[in-house]
């Protein structure tokens, strides 16, 4: 099974911790710049150009700069203790589920049987950091932002399990690790890597209700309602500065990153090299795991730059009456298959 | 059950259409020009400062006679009879000194009407837009050349040479009517000799109505 490259003692926890901090880190930096390209090139503008030299790389750096500056604003009203705490529990909450993804054939934080419901488990506390920002901050957009983030998260979250679920009924373990060992090899049409996605039919339809799901999960467009600028002026976030501001940022595309990263493994084989034994190891591993998962973060913000918001009441609607059903009839529909094939 | 599928089928292809329109552009090229780097080449006949080539200005007035907003200030000095002030590049002779020629950019709605009157074509709109200033009164863009001494002094000449004129010509007024008193009293004793005893004093009315 998994080859450690590192055994268990306080230095090593540390690493442990600090792979996945650094990890995230440097993706946050490239993904507000590449965001702010995307929005650009899709626009046809250029984005950003002028920082850094090429391109404008080093335009989130600047940002971050300026933000370090920024006054720590704390509304006279706001609980303040709870205020400043918000910021930093949703970012632990993110952060903590990155413990169980698998980034390489030999790196996994924390190798559990239990991953998939312990990642579930932990992203929901994120909604308990958005309702807790909303409410302490003692604001009207504030609070209508962190309720409606609640709604959506809340509903969200059972097509998502669901969806998870039927890639469950077929592995028959909850260890992403596992998971994406079973994917190996190519094997599909003489050709196609054992991907779920490529497995079953079925498992396509979950692919998209999933992929929805998580759109709504990581408040993109066309499920951004939480911070709807246009309507809610920036919606939890609206009363915070400088630092704490740029932490709910920073947990925001990290939630993108995981839930795209656990899409990459639940659908399309985690780590394995798309060509079979060509391009695998530690090394390559890592590379074509990250690559699945910028490829889906780049999707969601393609689609943000497409689709304009949904209105609340349309977004429950999606989810209670078209995406739950589904995701439920299409997890007897992949149990069935299980049996027969 | 159809209808659903079919709403699906609606969404998913309306959803993909879009998206391949954004991917079109995110491949496309941008329209983006770098400002300060590089410049949009502008058309010829932009409206965007004006300029006057004040050495072709033969002082007309009628660029500032047509401006709606009044916002060209011309005065002119004739220019003294000892001076040649020489022609414009057009052929026109250039009778006064432009001792002021100020164009008030800020009040300028660049409308181009003072551009076409000018009969030597020196006013005129140049490509030009970044001048904007922290002071209005910057706006103002003074094009004479001549400096305030030269004013002065040109302005001091022009008035000594109408005193001047204005003497000459009370002086050829003087001698005309000195002319005249003579004339009259000649023409008066002629008339006296022709008519010797006949003394009709009706007849003798000067033509030039003096008394
Ligand atoms: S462009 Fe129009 S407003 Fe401007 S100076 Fe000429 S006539 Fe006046
Ligand atoms: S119309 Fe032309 S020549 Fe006449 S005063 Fe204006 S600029 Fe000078």
């Amino acid at each position: 099974m998994t080859h450690y490259i590192l055994n268990i003692s306080p230095v090593a926890i540390l690493v442990h911790a600090a792979i996945p901090l650094t990890i995230i880190l440097v993706y946050a930096l490239v993904a507000i710049w590449a965001e702010r390209k995307v929005a650009g090139f899709i626009q046809d503008r250029l984005g950003p150009m002028r920082v850094g030299g090429w391109h404008g790389w080093a335009q989130s750096i600047a940002d971050l700069l300026k933000l370090i500056q920024k006054e720590d604003i704390i509304p006279t009203d706001a609980s303040r203790f709870l205020f400043k705490f918000a910021p930093f529990m949703m970012f632990a909450a993110s952060y903590a589920a990155f413990a169980v993804i698998p980034f390489s054939s030999s790196y996994i934080g924390s190798n559990i049987n239990i991953g998939v419901f312990y990642l579930l488990a932990v992203t929901s506390v994120l909604t308990l950091s958005i309702i807790m920002a909303g409410w302490a901050s003692n604001n009207k957009w504030s609070l209508l932002g962190g309720m409606r983030s609640a709604a959506q998260m809340v509903s969200y979250e059972i097509p998502t399990i669901a969806t998870v679920l039927t890639v469950i009924v077929v592995t028959g373990s909850l260890n992403l690790m596992t998971i994406t060992e079973m994917q190996s090899g190519n094997d599909i049409l003489g050709f196609l890597p054992n991907w779920f996605i490529f497995q079953n039919p079925f498992l396509i339809v979950a692919f998209v209700i999933f992929f929805i799901s998580i759109l709504a999960e990581s408040h993109r467009v066309p499920f951004d309602l939480p911070e709807s600028e246009s309507e809610l002026v920036a919606g939890y976030q609206t009363e915070y500065s400088g630092m704490r501001w740029a932490m709910f940022m920073l947990a925001e595309y990290a939630d993108m990153l995981l839930l795209s990263l656990l899409g990459a493994t639940l659908f399309f084989g985690g780590w394995n090299s798309p060509f079979g034994d060509f391009m695998s190891g530690p090394f390559w591993s890592f590379f074509w795991f990250m690559l699945k998962g910028l490829l889906l973060v780049f999707v969601m913000m393609w689609i943000r730059w497409t689709l304009p918001r949904y209105r609340v009441d349309q977004l429950m609607h999606i989810c209670w009456s078209i995406l739950i059903p589904l995701s439920f009839i299409n997890l007897v529909l992949v149990a069935l298959w299980e049996v027969i094939f | 059950m159809v209808s659903a599928f079919k709403n699906s089928w609606i969404t998913f292809k309306s959803i993909f259409t879009g998206m391949g329109v954004t991917i079109r552009h995110f491949f496309g090229p941008s329209v983006t020009l770098q400002y300060p780097d590089e410049r949009a080449v502008l058309p010829k006949d932009t409206r965007a400062k004006l300029y006057v080539n004040i050495d072709d200005c033969i002082g007309c007035n009628l660029c500032a006679r047509a401006c709606p907003v009044n916002c060209i200030d011309i005065e002119t000095v004739v220019a003294t009879s000892d001076v040649d002030l020489g022609k414009t590049s057009t052929g026109n002779p250039k009778r006064f000194w432009l001792t002021r020629f100020d164009i008030d950019m800020a009040k300028c709605m660049y409308c181009d009407l003072c551009v076409h009157p000018c009969p030597t074509f020196c006013i005129y709109m140049v490509p030009e837009y970044e001048y904007s200033e922290y002071d209005r009164t910057n706006l103002i863009y003074h094009f004479s050349n001549l400096e305030p001494a030269m004013v002065a002094e040109v302005k001091e000449k022009a008035e000594k040479e109408a005193a001047e004129k204005q003497r000459q010509r009370e002086e050829m007024m003087r001698k005309k009517a000195e002319e005249a008193k003579i004339k009259q009293m000649e023409a008066k004793k002629k008339a006296e000799e022709n008519n010797s005893g006949e003394n009709d004093a009706q007849s003798s009315k000067p033509e030039n109505g003096d008394p």
